[in-house]
């Protein structure tokens, strides 16, 4: 035994001695058997290890960084959008939210109910986070209350620890400095609608807004910018736990309107509460410099969403405070319309400067009588005549002699009735100069009667202020300018605002010239329609025309009980008052249009308003500042 | 033999040195090495830092260590006569599980002893080991061909797996009955008496299926088609196989597996622990712990074969074989090759108790060792 443990004693494993204890043998040679199965065991989970890490590796691996990785998008801020001199008329402001995580509290209800006592939640909030609460994965978190001033941010902060999972946050907000002021022209934007998302997924992204009306729906694939984007490490639950790579998008582009603010605001001012609109462009190359539309709105409501009881009372005015009535209102031009059909009657050769017509006061055609604003008649008249007292019977004669196809052609080079290209905003309506060719399609038979109505722009003719505005400076000028309201994107001038841009229009200057004259009587001489719209300013006058158009017509009864007063009509059924006209008369720089609806007389309340709203252009001369009028002076009196 | 005797009685504290001296110190660096790793994969579990496992694992290993050489000192006899107390006292800790257990993931496993957390099922396979290794040694080779020797025996195995099955803990009560089931082989039992108990498992294999609890039952179905339910069930198999998949080769690079860190992976201290190595390591370290592992079972193995009494023989087996399967059985739930059931990765998972048992079952295994050369009770014929 001593021998044996000598021998053996630091070995592992003796040789087994068969024979003397078979237990032993076979313990040997079953271990042995124990252990081959063991080697070939973890043998084997050694190959499936190989196949798993480094046959495989590359498809598991992928599916590891799929686990792992998670792309998040950002909305980015979208574009401001200024008048002509930089003043902001739509920006972002900074927005403070509440949140609540819900992952970080135990007791949502409790922090609901403190945050309440704090900042009031309606039960439209609540019922609207409850739904969130549930739809939501707990990491995600509820929007609580945006909008929070100052005084809420400081109450919260102050009760913070007794707040668990309330986060506050910062978004953006669009907000229009001017309010209803500029609301027709630049429009509000609002969340997406669902059908928006569906279309286009960007959209889905918090903070996203979609222009709705205005420069904002037109320019808004300019003004939303590039969506941002983050990649992430996520955990399993889905936590973020770094940033792996930021694309921070692309800010959207501002847009420097051709509106010059501060004579918008003059020009509201003028109009105050009648229900009216006003166009003022630069009447050289199209830009728009002030473009009201009365009543308005306010655009903020919209980004936050509208309530059912201001809907409805917007929807129920009759002034019709959400269209913008400069380009979606279509009123008859009436008697401005008559320069355009003398223009028709001078190209087509049936009427001469110097072609005297003899208004009685009246005129038979096809056995129906219509008369002339002036019950006495007006004598024998020639073209500037006709202009300055505004005679319907010279035009009635006229417009027969001429035809309603020759006087709608030249009307819609004029801009009346005609699409205007270049007006980035959305509803714009086309108005309509009738022919018989448009009568016929619509089944009836064009009358003779019809040619004379529409020769004093009643009946169907149908147009917008802004058409009217284009118009006033296509004759100043005598060239085709397009009006339009954006000057610059991303500090790119617009190329509409080169003043050569215009071309000429086909049309003798001689003809330009007597239109002209006509409408420099209407103000300045003696016996002239407007003489209320004279400018006063020294050295610079203003050509101009009136305009009432009927909106109902007046019956013979009415008309012989001799005291008929459009005045004393309900409302809604006085004549609509306008007035067009451009300035200086020597060199045109502007051109206005005002539309009242029914204002009644357009020499007596429309005149009036266009001499105040030219006066003040003038004045402020806009397109001769690169900054605002005023600011200067400003400037000077710091220094 | 009388030398040491003299010894003993001339100078005790010399013998226990030299004891000390003849445990093998090899096999307990080899040890130390796969406490090592355990501890760097606990520290990545941990996101980085040894405060929530590693730290407290670590001083759990060197109380082991202690708690193994003092073990590794005792003499077979005196094991002999522990063997018989263990069993009953781990016994009654099973049927105390049952009754006041702690509930883990739908089955009773727990039992909170003096602020301690400890897993009755591990203490059972020590002593059940114990128990057939001392009933073995007595019995020749010849009586082993009576099956009126293997009842007893049989009963001692049946009996903990039955209280384990009830928990209810599918996963150990494999393990229990076939590290014992290893035993009976390796005491020589008569391969016509294994033929027949093999015969009828099929058979048997039906009838248990049927007794399996709903999740026992997911987790076969889920097993054989993992993706049919990749958020639930199937969610740790795929994950895990992910997981192991992106290490590659050379792995992600130690604190930078991904899948890990980032928590999709389940169970990474615990089950999972050798997912999260080999994502981190790849399939180089993957397979450098699976050698390690493999060196521990043979090096048990191999000292079992050469201790020259069947208590010690049997009982190095045992602890070696039980120490083997809870390793395959780990390796393959983490490959996605077996169903998933919560057998950790000795030595190297998270948890106080599994680590304590190991180290009780090593402490045996040196015992073996350094009695490699004691006789002691047996009968004549088993004599060496």
């Amino acid at each position: 035994m001593k021998f044996r443990k000598k021998k053996s004693g630091n070995r592992l494993m003796s040789r087994p001695e068969e024979g003397k204890n078979p237990s032993r043998g076979v313990f040997t040679r079953r271990a042995l058997v124990l252990m081959a199965a063991q080697g070939a065991v973890l043998g084997a989970l050694g190959e499936r290890l190989y196949g798993l890490q480094v046959l495989n590796g590359s498809h598991y691996a992928k599916l590891a960084e799929n686990n792992r990785l998670s792309k998040r998008f950002f909305a980015p801020p979208r574009g401001r959008i200024t008048d002509r001199f930089g003043i902001s008329v739509a920006s972002n402001r900074i927005n403070w939210r509440a949140l609540l995580l819900a992952e970080e509290t135990t007791d949502i209800a409790g922090t609901l109910e403190r945050f309440g006592q704090l900042v009031p939640l309606e039960a439209r909030d609540l019922t609207r986070i409850e739904h969130e609460l549930r739809h939501k994965r707990r990491f995600i978190p509820v929007m609580l209350r945006d909008f929070l001033s100052w005084d809420d941010m400081a109450r919260l902060e102050l009760n913070m620890p007794s707040l668990p999972g309330v986060l506050i946050d910062v978004g953006t907000t669009r907000v229009y400095p001017f309010g209803p002021l500029l609301a027709h022209v630049v429009g509000y934007v609002a969340p997406p609608a669902e059908k928006d998302v569906v279309h286009n997924a960007e959209l889905a992204l918090p903070g996203m807004r979609v222009g709705r009306s205005g420069i904002e729906q037109t320019q808004d694939g300019s003004l939303r910018g590039q969506v941002g984007s983050v990649e992430m490490e996520v955990n399993a639950v889905g936590r973020v736990m770094a940033e792996l790579d930021r694309d921070e998008g692309l800010a959207g582009d501002e847009i420097a309107l051709t509106i010059d603010s501060g004579l918008q605001q003059q020009v509201l001012g003028h109009i105050a509460d009648q229900s009216a609109s006003a166009v003022v462009m630069d009447c050289r190359n199209g830009e728009v410099l002030a473009m009201v539309s009365n009543p308005s709105f306010d655009p903020s409501l919209f980004d936050s969403g509208v309530s059912q009881a201001q809907w409805i009372e917007w929807t129920n005015n009759s002034q019709t405070p959400l269209i913008n009535k400069a380009v979606s209102g279509l009123y008859p031009p009436g008697s401005t319309f008559k320069p355009a059909v003398a223009m028709a009657a001078l190209r087509a050769g049936t009427l001469s400067p110097s072609d005297r017509i003899s208004c009685p006061g009246y005129i038979d055609v096809g056995g129906t009588r219509f008369h002339c604003w002036s019950r006495y008649g007006h004598g024998s008249i020639n073209l500037r005549q006709g202009l300055k007292y505004s005679c319907d019977v010279f035009f009635y004669e006229v417009a027969r002699r001429t035809g309603m196809d020759a006087i709608a052609a030249t009307s819609e080079l004029f801009g009346l009735g005609a699409h205007l290209p270049e007006i980035e905003l959305p509803h714009v309506r086309q108005g309509l100069i009738p022919t018989p060719t448009w009568r016929r399609k619509h089944g009836h038979h064009w009358n003779g009667g019809d040619t004379i109505v529409s020769g004093i722009g009643q009946g169907f003719v149908q147009v917008t202020p802004l058409q009217l505005a284009t118009y006033a400076s296509r004759i100043a000028t005598g060239r085709d300018v397009q009006p339009h309201l954006i000057r610059s994107v991303a500090g790119r001038m617009a190329a509409l605002t080169d003043l050569g841009h215009a071309s000429g229009m086909d049309m003798p200057d001689q003809f330009f010239e007597d239109i002209r004259a006509g409408m420099f009587a209407v103000v300045n001489e003696e016996g002239g329609t407007a003489p209320k719209a004279r400018l006063d300013i020294p050295g610079v006058q203003m050509a101009g025309k009136t305009g009432s158009a009927q909106v109902r017509r007046v019956s013979r009864a009415m008309r012989e009980s001799g005291h008929f007063n459009s005045a004393n009509l309900p409302w809604e059924y006085r004549p609509h008052a306008l007035f067009i006209c451009y300035a200086p008369y020597d060199a045109p720089r502007y051109a206005t249009a005002v539309v009242i609806e029914h204002g009644n007389a357009g020499a007596d309340v429309a005149a009036p308003l266009a001499r105040d709203i030219m006066t003040d252009t003038l004045r402020r001369d806009p397109v001769n500042h690169r900054e605002p009028p005023g600011q200067e002076v400003a400037q000077a009196e710091v220094d | 033999m009388k030398f040491q005797k003299r010894l003993l009685r001339a100078e005790p504290n010399f013998q226990i040195l030299t004891k000390l001296w003849q445990v093998n110190w090899l096999y307990v660096l080899l040890i130390c090495a796969l406490a090592v790793v355990g501890y760097g994969a606990l520290y990545s579990a941990g996101g980085g830092t040894s405060r929530p496992f590693a730290g407290p694992q670590s001083i759990r290993f060197c109380f082991g260590v202690v708690m193994m050489l003092g073990i590794s000192l005792m003499s077979p006899g005196i094991l002999v006569r522990m063997a018989w107390p263990l069993y009953i006292f781990s016994l009654i800790l099973l049927v105390a599980v049952l009754r006041m257990g702690h509930v883990g993931k739908g089955a009773e496993r727990w039992l909170m002893l003096g602020g301690l957390q400890v897993q009755p099922s591990e203490l059972a396979k020590i002593a059940l080991v114990l128990m057939l290794a001392a009933w073995f040694h007595k019995i020749s080779y010849r009586r082993m061909g009576n099956p009126l020797f293997l009842l007893p025996p049989a009963i001692m195995v049946l009996v903990p797996v039955a209280l384990v099955l009830k928990e209810p803990n599918l996963g150990t009560a494999v393990i229990i009955g076939t590290v014992g089931a290893s035993m009976f082989f390796a005491a020589g039992m008569r391969l016509w008496q294994i033929a027949l108990l093999i015969l009828p498992v099929p058979f048997l294999a039906k009838v248990a299926y049927s007794h399996l609890h709903d999740y026992q039952k997911a987790r076969v179905t889920t097993f054989l088609h993992p993706e049919s339910d990749p958020l639930g069930a199937g969610y740790n198999i795929i994950q895990s196989k992910i997981a192991l998949g992106s290490g590659g080769m050379w792995g992600q690079g130690y604190l930078h597996g991904t899948q890990g860190q980032l928590n999709f992976l389940p169970e990474k201290q615990t089950d999972f622990i050798f997912t999260m190595i080999a994502e981190e390591w790849g399939y180089v370290g993957g397979v450098t712990v699976i050698g390690m592992l493999l060196l521990l079972v043979f090096g048990g193995m191999l000292i079992a074969i050469r201790s020259r009494n069947q208590f010690g023989r049997l009982l190095g087996l045992g602890i070696s074989v039980n120490f083997f399967l809870y390793c395959a059985v780990n390796l393959s739930m983490v490959m996605g090759a077996i169903p998933v059931g919560g057998v950790p990765l000795p030595l190297i998972s998270y948890g106080g108790s599994a680590m304590l048992m190991v180290m009780f079952g090593f402490g045996l295994l040196m015992s073996a060792w350094v009695h490699r050369n004691d006789t002691f009770g047996e009968t004549v014929e088993n004599r060496d």
